[in-house]
C-alpha cells in the first residue's frame, strides 16, 4: 500500500466532484493515445454538460475526449484538428458546437504559456491565414511581425501518465506524453489518471517529466476501456 | 495502372528519391506514409511525428503493436535506435525552428504559386490543419503527393486555390499518379511523367500553366 501523504490520492468519485456542467475541461492525448479513459468514462455516466473542451484533437467517437463530444456533453472546442471524430463535424455545421482551429503547435505553446505563467506568445505561423489572425494584434518585434496568440488556462485539467507517486510526480508512456506535461500545467486544478501509483523515492529525479507541483489529485485508472483506430 | 506497381506505392518510391542521408523527415498520413519502405538501406534519417517521436521505424507486426507508441494518424510504429520522446511543444518547436528538412503531405489542391490548401473545404469537411501550417510554412521542403484530379476528375493542380489555403507560396515539389512537378519562381516545371501517361495527358488534365523541362523523365511503369 502507497501511503497517502500529501493527500492527493483519490477516489474518482471526488475527482469527478470536480468537473460539472460549464467546466472549462482541458485533456491531454493525441486522438485518444493519452487521454485518460476512466475520467472521460466517470464524466460521461456523471451526465454532465455544457463544456468547454481545449485539448489537440476531438479524438474518434468512441475514442478518448471524442466520447463526451458524440454525447453532446460539450458546448465549446478549442482544438487543432476534429477530422477523426465526424460527429464533431456534424455538430458544428449543425450550429450545436462552436470550434475555434488553432495550429496544433500554437496550441500547444498557449497552454504551455497558461501553464507557465506568461501572458502571451508571439507566433508567426498563419499570419496570412484569415481563420487563424482574425481580430488578433500583430505585434512588430526587430523588423519582424508576429501574432498575439493568448495563453490557455482551465478550471480543470486532465492528464494521463504510466506513473505517478503520492507527491504527483508523472512519468508518462512513449507517445501518450504528447500534451499531457503542458495540460498538466494549465490547469487551475488538475488531475492525474495513472496506471500506477508508486511509494515515494522510487521514481528517480532524472527520470520525471511532470514535477508533482502541478498536480492537485491522483487517481488510479480503470484502464483503457476503447478500441484503438487500428484494432 | 497496367501491371506494373500499383498507383500509391509508384508516388510513395518517387518520393523516397528526395530523401538523402541524415535528413530529418516529417510524413502525413496516407501515402507519404509508405515512403519508408521504398528508402535505400544506406539512407539513415530520423522520421519525426508531431505527437512527439524522433524517429520512427517500421509498422510492427500484428499482435506487437503498443497503444503507447503510435504516430500522429494514431496508427502503431516502432523506434529505430536513437529515437527519442518529447511533448507537443518541443515536437513544434522543433519544426518551427525549421529542423524539419522535407516535410511530405497530402493535399486537396495545390497552385501553380506553390500554394497549400489541405485543411477545409467549407460546407463540406472541416477536419482543422492539425500540424499543416507549422509544416507547410517551415520545413525547408514540401513535397505534395496526390491524385492528379479529383473524384469529378477536376485537376488538383490549379492556377489558383478555390478552397482556402493553409499557407502561401511553401510546395516545392507535387508528386502525382501522373507527373513529378517543381514549382519554380517562373511557374510549374514538368520534370517526369508517370508512364503510360503521355506530356499530352498531363497537359490536359492539368488546369495551371506548365512549363517543360528540356529533358522530361519517363517513370516506367
Amino acid at each position: 500500500m502507497v501511503e497517502n501523504t500529501f493527500n492527493k490520492i483519490a477516489s474518482l468519485e471526488d475527482a469527478l466532484s470536480h468537473i460539472n456542467n460549464e467546466t472549462t475541461l482541458m485533456f491531454g492525448g493525441f486522438g485518444g493515445i493519452g487521454s485518460p479513459p476512466s475520467l472521460i468514462e466517470g464524466i460521461l455516466e456523471k451526465e454532465v454538460c455544457n463544456l468547454t473542451l481545449i485539448g489537440n484533437d476531438t479524438g474518434f467517437p468512441n475514442i478518448g475526449i471524442g466520447r463526451l463530444v458524440s454525447h453532446h456533453r460539450a458546448r465549446k472546442v478549442i482544438a487543432s484538428h476534429i477530422g477523426s471524430n465526424p460527429v464533431a463535424g456534424q455538430l458544428m455545421t449543425e450550429g450545436k458546437l462552436e470550434v475555434e482551429f488553432v495550429p496544433q503547435g500554437t496550441l500547444s505553446e498557449r497552454i504551455r504559456a497558461g501553464g507557465v505563467g506568461l501572458g502571451g506568445i508571439l507566433v508567426d505561423v498563419g499570419m496570412d491565414n484569415e481563420i487563424v489572425s482574425q481580430s488578433k494584434q500583430r505585434i512588430v518585434i526587430d523588423d519582424k511581425e508576429f501574432l498575439v496568440e493568448k495563453p490557455l488556462t482551465a478550471d480543470v485539467s486532465i492528464v494521463f501518465a504510466k506513473k505517478s507517486d503520492p507527491f504527483g510526480n508523472l512519468v508518462y508512456d512513449k507517445s501518450a506524453r504528447n500534451m499531457n506535461p503542458l495540460v498538466a500545467m494549465a490547469g487551475k486544478f488538475t488531475i492525474a489518471e495513472v496506471e500506477e501509483i508508486v511509494p515515494l523515492g522510487e521514481l528517480g529525479p532524472e527520470e520525471i517529466i511532470t514535477p508533482g507541483v502541478y498536480i492537485d489529485m491522483i487517481v488510479k485508472s480503470n484502464g483503457v476501456n476503447w478500441k484503438w483506430v487500428w484494432e | 495502372m497496367g501491371m506494373g506497381m500499383n498507383i500509391r506505392d509508384r508516388i510513395a518510391m518517387r518520393a523516397a528519391k528526395e530523401i538523402k542521408n541524415g535528413m530529418i523527415v516529417n510524413l502525413g498520413i496516407g501515402i507519404p506514409s509508405l515512403v519508408p519502405n521504398f528508402l535505400e538501406p544506406d539512407v539513415h534519417v530520423m522520421i519525426q511525428a508531431e505527437n512527439g517521436v524522433l524517429g520512427i521505424g517500421a509498422s510492427p507486426r500484428k499482435g506487437e503493436e503498443d497503444e503507447n507508441l503510435c504516430n500522429a494518424a494514431g496508427y502503431p510504429v516502432s523506434i529505430v535506435q536513437g529515437a527519442s520522446y518529447f511533448d507537443s511543444s518541443i515536437a513544434f518547436g522543433m519544426i518551427r525552428r525549421g529542423y524539419i528538412d522535407i516535410t511530405i503531405l497530402g493535399s486537396l489542391q495545390v497552385s501553380e504559386k506553390g500554394d497549400l490548401a489541405n485543411w477545409i473545404v467549407p460546407g463540406k469537411r472541416v477536419p482543422g490543419m492539425g500540424g499543416a501550417m507549422e509544416l507547410a510554412q517551415k520545413a525547408k521542403k514540401v513535397i505534395v503527393l496526390m491524385n492528379h484530379v479529383n473524384k469529378s476528375g477536376e485537376s488538383k493542380i490549379v492556377k489558383e486555390c478555390s478552397i482556402p489555403l493553409t499557407s502561401k507560396n511553401c510546395v516545392h515539389l507535387i508528386i502525382t499518379d501522373m507527373a513529378v512537378i517543381e514549382v519554380t519562381e517562373n511557374g510549374l516545371l514538368l520534370k517526369e511523367i508517370m508512364e503510360p501517361y503521355t506530356v499530352e495527358d498531363v497537359i490536359s488534365k492539368t488546369s495551371a500553366n506548365l512549363l517543360l523541362a528540356d529533358y522530361i523523365i519517363k517513370i516506367p511503369n
